[in-house]
């Protein structure tokens, strides 16, 4: 018999915000030591109350138009308890009645066509803590604790490994692209929940669901392991299917049941009385539409349509800093295929010359796009231009400084210098015979002439001992 | 008393019930649970009231979380005989001026008519709750003690307004409190359901502070309210279920107490609250556990708010027509030690006089041993009809 396989997603994504979501602590990534990156409220003791990060709103909403979700005015926060001591006020603060994004839509394409998977609803809630067990002891590290998440709920729509991997890469180069989350090791987490059924049938067959698993490659041969295993058991009644909740072992590539509490958990869901609900008004909206990034997919086209090539537009898409600097350098009127060779060949081999990516990079869209006009309109040549590029990256020079003072303007060039001088001494024979004659005020006025030719370019010392020279 | 408070300043002029915490002081709430934790905070009400030039005297023991009647169930001390509320005694006794407490479900309110001094539980959302051991956020406020309406006035002044560390705090970033508004032509309502559950003693008190209302040109009348009994079932389904998650923070993990003798961390979450928690916050964390199952949810948690919104309205109604609401503070004047596995249904029983200004937010005063309640940010209303009938006396 053939088998369809039918398949739902819970994503969890961490959101890349300066602090936490109830506190004003810095997200996990700052911590150095377990611990480095907690305070009273993120502890859980007395006294504190949860304090709501505006911006982790705006971040949700800006995943949530991404994914064409239904943005809701009203939001609301619950308390899901359970206790586990990671979880420092044994409750999670997370959204059940009233979730902040619903009834998205998303188009994965896969070497089989392209499949529409609808999102169920996206919610905001904060990350646990972690345990570290050493010996008999374990300890606890709450430095992930009240880390923003966003859960993004799909509805059972993937029919094979292939879209769920595809639709995960598109929503990380999504994030990524759109400052929502760096998407690093980790911090895209999934539950997957998977059934098989005859092929042509419209019921659901038995559900399992395969917990917390962060890579794709993981996910993939999770999913085939448990699709395998649900046809042999139809196929051949070799084991009956229950639902019930299984891990992936990733040594083994197999799944195996998680010990089953007796009864499904009862979670006692109720509203959080601590934050009020949370009002999206027009203004707010507007505000978060107007600075939600181009989506991925039209970003693609305009850099495509400016001649970028396929590599380079991936390289892009995969980091918001990058194609940030190159669409804030475009802004400043610099051609996009020229500003991005700068960016991805010049300024990616300095890095990586000095064992630095791109992380570090410091250069701003201004200097940037000063360097490239100059070598467009010939003040500098192609070389010179990588010259003051350099200086940029390691030592954060003004460009247009550094070329006078390094004599890189050609304009400055030494050949042009001597001309001006030499033209200079020509058309002012009486100051040159009062110098001669020991007036030492006519080099004065000979410099002076000098300057206004060139302008105020090249170096002032470098001219007058040229001057002299010539005199003497 | 010295066993009911620690001193915490002997030139101070505030005390601070135990459930609010003063930085560096330890902070029990009255349990076994929280033994040695010092706070590294103040409540933002103590805060304000340091910075302008009040010192607290010491922190005063309440019963564990504040569930009690008046703090007869703390770990720190055994009451025998007639029960007395530890910071009202010291307002009574003028060893302080003022104190500040966090009303739940009333005991300060009690505590404050068997001293016979006044305690304000204010609009809920005007006094911030940062720095407040909590367990029933959604209708727990601060609120001060004071021998007269314009002691607690001027308290009032100083920590009501905007804190953004608290989210259900109001925006407004001051209040104004007076206690001279005209009494003369204002209408009160005496609630004759509540009336009607208290003994004679308090309700002589009522009707003696109905005839000095009326000495001042108050109009009191006796009314029917119908869901004094529904409100209070409500708050405490609601008060236990909130409570009920509060408290689930103290699991011997982080700080507090722990049991000695665990093997697994079942065993030390078991051990550890069973040896922490007094058999009153067992009762409430059982019955606050079990109104939010699944399977109760709907009949119980989500039917509390639909009559906490119902209540609401019903009030505001009220507060159309009348300015304030007389009632008695509890069924009886005096309370008697009594054992703790009665507790939960004796605090119950007297809740039915104190749960609507918790349940709906609206402020509460008590004065003279009566209770008034008012419109929500009607104090000054309430307050200057205490003060108008402090002035007779
Ligand atoms: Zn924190």
């Amino acid at each position: 018999m053939k088998y369809e396989l039918v398949i739902g997603l819970e994503t969890h994504v961490e959101l890349s915000t300066e602090s936490k979501i109830f506190c004003s602590c810095g997200g996990h990534a700052a911590a150095d030591e377990p611990n480095d990156c907690v305070c009273p409220a993120c502890c859980g003791m007395p006294g504190m109350l949860p304090v709501m990060n505006k911006r982790v709103v705006e971040l949700a909403v800006t995943a949530g138009l991404m994914l064409n979700c239904h943005i809701n005015r009203y939001t609301t926060f619950d308390k899901k308890n359970y206790y586990y001591p990671d979880l420092p006020c044994a409750y999670q603060i997370t959204q059940l009645n009233h979730p902040i994004c619903t009834d998205g839509c998303v188009t994965v394409k896969t070497s089989e066509g392209s499949r529409d998977i609808r999102i169920k609803q996206i919610h905001m809630e904060e990350d646990a803590g972690k345990l570290v067990h050493e010996g008999n002891s374990s300890y606890v590290d709450f430095n992930r604790t009240s880390v923003p998440l966003i859960e993004i709920v799909t509805q059972p729509d993937f029919r094979s490994a292939e879209e769920v991997v595809t639709y995960l890469a598109k929503l990380r180069s999504m994030f990524r692209s759109g400052g929502i989350s760096e998407c690093q090791e980790g911090a895209m987490r999934c539950d997957v929940n998977i059934s098989v059924r005859p092929e042509g049938s419209e019921e659901f067959g038995v559900r399992t669901e395969i917990k917390n698993m962060s890579s794709f490659e993981a996910i993939e041969r999770a999913i085939r392991y448990e699709a395998q295993r649900h046809m042999d058991a139809l196929e051949f009644e070799l084991e009956e299917l229950v639902q019930e909740t299984r891990r992936f072992d990733e040594v083994s590539g197999k799944t195996f049941a998680m010990r089953n509490k007796e009864t499904e958990a009862d979670y006692r869901y109720f509203p959080d009385a601590n934050l009020m609900p949370i009002i999206i008004d027009d203004e707010w909206l507007e505000q978060i539409k107007a600075n939600k990034p181009v989506a991925v997919d039209e970003k693609a086209e305009d850099y495509r349509a400016a001649g970028i090539v396929e590599k380079d537009i991936a390289t892009l898409l995969s980091d918001h800093k990058i194609s940030r600097l190159l669409d804030d350098t475009v802004a400043l009127g610099c051609d996009a295929k020229t500003a991005a060779s700068w960016i991805l060949t010049d300024c990616a081999g300095i890095l990586r010359k000095d064992g630095k990516s791109f992380d570090d990079l410091v250069v701003t869209p201004e200097k940037l796009a000063t360097i490239i006009k100059m070598v467009e309109d010939g003040t500098i040549n192609r070389g010179a231009g990588k010259k003051v590029l350099i200086a940029v990256v390691e030592q954060d020079v003004d460009p247009v400084a550094f070329c006078k003072e390094q004599g890189l303007d050609r304009k400055v060039d030494t050949a042009m210098i001597d001309e001006v001088i030499d033209r200079v001494i020509a058309e002012n024979p009486k100051a040159v015979e009062d110098f001669r004659g020991g007036k030492a005020k006519a080099l004065q006025a000979l410099f002076g002439a000098c300057m206004r030719e060139l302008k105020g370019a090249g170096d002032p010392a470098m001219i007058k001992e040229k001057l002299e020279a010539k005199l003497a | 008393m010295s066993n009911y408070t620690v001193l915490l300043s002997e030139n101070g002029t505030v005390a601070v019930d135990d459930t609010l915490l003063v930085k560096g002081a330890e902070a029990k709430a009255g349990s076994r649970m929280l033994e040695g934790f010092k706070p590294l905070f103040s409540a933002e009400a103590v805060t304000r009231l340091e910075k302008a030039g009040y010192t607290m005297h010491s922190k005063t023991h309440v019963g564990e979380f504040g569930l009690d009647l008046v703090g007869e169930f703390s770990n720190d001390c055994k009451q025998t005989g007639a029960l007395r509320g530890a910071a009202a005694s010291l307002v009574a006794d003028g060893t302080v001026k003022a104190a500040l407490a966090v009303d739940v479900n009333g005991a300060p309110r009690r505590a404050a008519m068997l001293e016979g001094v006044s305690f304000l539980k204010p609009t809920y959302g005007t006094v911030s709750r940062y720095g407040v051991i909590s367990t029933a956020a959604s209708g727990e406020q601060v609120g001060v003690y004071a021998k007269t309406a314009d002691g607690i006035a001027e308290v009032m002044r100083v920590i009501a307004g905007h804190d953004g560390k608290d989210g259900t705090s109001l925006p407004a970033e001051r209040y104004e409190y007076v206690t001279d508004a005209p009494a003369g032509g204002k209408r009160v309502a005496v609630v004759k359901e509540l009336l009607d559950k208290a003994d004679d003693a308090a309700k002589a008190n009522v009707n003696a502070y109905a005839d000095a209302l009326r000495a001042k040109g108050v109009t009191v009348e006796e009314i029917r309210v119908s869901l004094t009994d529904a409100a209070a079932v409500a708050w405490q389904i609601l008060m236990t279920a909130e409570t009920c998650n509060n408290v689930s923070r103290y699991d011997g993990v982080k700080f507090g107490h722990r049991a000695e003798n665990y093997k697994t961390i079942d065993e030390l979450y078991v051990n550890s609250r069973t040896e922490g928690f007094n058999f009153l916050t067992k009762a409430v964390i059982l019955y606050g556990s079990d109104v939010l199952s699944k399977t109760r949810y709907k009949a119980c948690y989500d039917k509390s708010l639909r009559v906490r919104r119902v209540a609401a309205e019903a009030m505001n109604a009220l507060f159309a027509q009348y300015d304030a609401v007389l009632t008695p503070v509890a069924s009886v004047t005096g309370f008697e030690a009594y054992d703790i596995h009665e507790a939960f249904d004796k605090v119950f029983k007297e809740s039915v006089f104190t749960a609507i200004p918790n349940l709906v937010g609206i402020p509460a005063l008590v004065s003279g041993g009566v209770q008034l309640m008012g419109k929500a940010f009607d104090e000054s209303v309430l307050l200057s009809l205490a003060a108008a009938v402090e002035k007779e006396g």
